[in-house]
């Protein structure tokens, strides 16, 4: 328990910062258009405002094609949004800053535990590369008795006995460890933001309840802020604080706690279907207002 | 089988395993086919070549060759990562341009060495031992223990632990905050360092650079990489390396004793090439007679 805490500090990864307002990420006017000037050409994000509080948490849903991963690929750096729209993390506008230099702000898991951990390498020389997101990589030993130590420690965390097996090479642990370890992976460095890819899709219910529940742990834990993308309507409801729809590229639903408190997997449904039968007028229709 | 069959294969298995290392770097480390190494092998025979023949020290001759590797190497990385042509085509296109290159570094197709200084003559000079078998397997064991040494001390380091990374996971690495790109440079640099330095032992060992002596290199390393892998089943970075020149010395050894039976010099690449065809369809073969599913080919 202290291990993790001590980690984060010994390392002194990156201190948190805000900017002006205590906004920890704001995105401006964020437009993305694929095959732009063809026939397959499809806007996949148009003018989205979104300002995230430092230590929110927020859960997004949406259909497909709603636009849910392209957000989180612009918030990461895949790719730039179109021209006019900016992106700043804790006051640094980082909307030209290629993905590895993003790197620095942003902590992403993905749908597929296999994107998140490189297989071929073992636990240790995983959470090694881990450690260093956001620092220069020097010419000393990746791995040494200190590191270890750290390693086992936030491995203890997660409760699954991954501790003992620092040199087991990833490819032979089951979908959710190494889900598990991508999660520790994408959070043991500080990273200002955390981006969840519809991180437990892949996995079955009970190991799904597990690393859910090791990520509102973690995000406590660590007070980190959180943008959470899920399919699930009910897990949209019950973890976080902040609660955003999204529909065609565009932002429809945004409400806080206290409305997201007083919410029923019902009026999410109503919502979700008044939004697919695009009766909006306005970009944000609140849920109370019907 | 007599010593000398084995001394040589011996010496061949240590020069050219620096060549199997660079070839594991590129394949299997980075998973960055590189073709480039038929044509860094006979830059560096080049290079070496012609700066010994115009009076420069044989050991600083061989070290640029090192240099010519690094630069070459860096060049396909660079054809890759910055204008995203494939890593096949890429290797492919510094083979073709690095024929004409060291056609102009040497002036003409053959070079000979044997009444030049070589590096291997300047050790025998020094330490004042006869220029034998002995003196090159001596020498070349020495140069290949700094290289590997070297590497299984780079591969470990945070910088190194980043390269092996990116041929497994690159979008991993990305978000991890390396720069993937930066890594693929490094690899393909050190690995085609590695072949052109051989390039200049091998010249200077054999008396002659020849514009024609990279042929087939690159299968004669993945050859050597697929017989250390199967027979030492290497799991760490060091086994890793030992296991390349093992299976240099192995694969040398096989060919030095099939050209003892009589097998004509010229078949030498065939049976190289029917020795990897083999290895690899065996696996296939086998899921095949078992009846098991079997994935599409592979075309990239």
């Amino acid at each position: 328990m202290n291990g993790y805490r001590r980690l984060s500090e010994c390392e002194g990864i990156v201190v948190m910062k805000t900017g002006e307002n205590n906004y920890m990420l704001q995105l401006r006017n964020i437009s993305m258009i694929f095959a732009k000037d063809t026939v397959d050409e499809v806007t996949a994000l148009e003018n989205v405002n979104l300002d995230v509080r430092e230590q929110d948490f927020i859960t997004i849903i949406g259909s497909n094609g709603a636009g849910k991963s392209t957000l989180l690929n612009i918030i990461a750096g895949v790719f730039p949004p179109e021209k006019g729209g900016s992106i700043i993390i804790a006051g640094d506008d980082v909307t030209n800053l290629e993905e590895h230099k993003r790197a620095a702000y942003v902590g992403r898991v993905w749908q597929q535990p296999e994107v998140g951990t490189a297989g071929k390498l073992n636990l240790e020389e995983n959470l090694s590369l881990a450690l260093l997101r956001g620092k220069p990589r020097k010419l000393e030993m990746a791995i040494n008795k200190k590191r270890r130590q750290i390693f086992r420690d936030a491995l203890s965390m997660l409760e699954l006995g991954l501790e003992n097996r620092l040199s087991t090479p990833i490819g032979t642990l089951s979908g959710g460890q190494r889900q598990a370890l991508a999660l520790l992976m994408a959070t043991i460095s500080k990273p200002d933001i955390l981006l969840l890819d519809e991180h437990i899709a892949t996995l079955d219910p009970k190991t799904a309840q597990t690393v859910l529940r090791l990520s509102d742990m973690i995000i406590r834990r660590e007070r980190m802020t959180t943008i959470m993308v899920t399919h699930n309507m009910e897990i949209a409801l019950h973890y976080g604080n902040r609660l955003v729809m999204m529909h065609k590229g565009r932002i429809v639903v945004d409400m806080g706690e206290a409305e997201k408190e007083a919410l029923t997997i019902g009026d999410l449904v109503a919502a979700f279907e008044q939004a697919a039968g695009e009766q909006f007028n306005d970009d944000s229709v609140l849920l109370s207002q019907h | 089988m007599d010593v000398g069959l084995l001394a040589v294969s011996l010496y061949e298995g240590l020069v050219f395993g620096l060549v199997t290392i660079g070839v594991y770097l590129t394949f299997r480390v980075l998973t960055f086919p590189d073709l480039s190494v038929d044509g860094t092998f006979p830059l560096g025979g080049a290079i070496a070549a012609v700066l010994i023949v115009s009076g420069v020290n044989p050991f600083l001759a061989t070290l640029a060759a090192f240099g010519g590797g690094l630069a070459a190497g860096l060049v396909t990385g660079l054809l890759n990562t910055k204008l995203r042509i494939s890593a096949l085509l890429s290797g492919i296109l510094m083979m073709v341009a690095l024929y004409s290159v060291n056609l102009r570094i040497m002036g003409r197709a053959n070079i000979p060495l044997l009444r030049e200084i070589t590096s291997f003559d300047m050790v025998a000079r020094i330490l004042g031992v006869h220029n034998g078998v002995g003196l090159s397997i001596g020498f070349v064991l020495v140069v290949v223990a700094i290289f590997v040494a070297g590497l299984n001390w780079f591969l470990r380091t945070e910088v190194g632990l980043a390269l092996r990374a990116t041929g497994d996971n690159e979008q991993m690495v990305r978000s991890l905050g390396s720069n993937t790109n930066k890594n693929v440079l490094l690899g393909c640099a050190i690995s085609n360092g590695l072949v052109a330095l051989t390039g200049a032992l091998v010249a200077q060992n054999q008396g002659f650079s020849d514009i024609g002596m990279g042929i087939g290199m690159i299968v004669m390393g993945l050859a050597s990489v697929i017989i250390g892998e199967g027979v030492f089943h290497p799991k760490s970075i060091t086994s890793i390396l030992l296991a390349c020149l093992g299976g240099t010395f192995l694969y040398r050894l096989f060919l030095n004793v099939a050209l003892r039976l009589g097998m004509p010099p010229g078949d030498l690449k065939l049976v190289t090439a029917v020795l990897v065809i083999i290895v690899l369809a065996v696996p296939h073969i086998r899921k095949k007679v078992r009846g098991e599913w079997l994935p599409p080919a592979v075309r990239m």
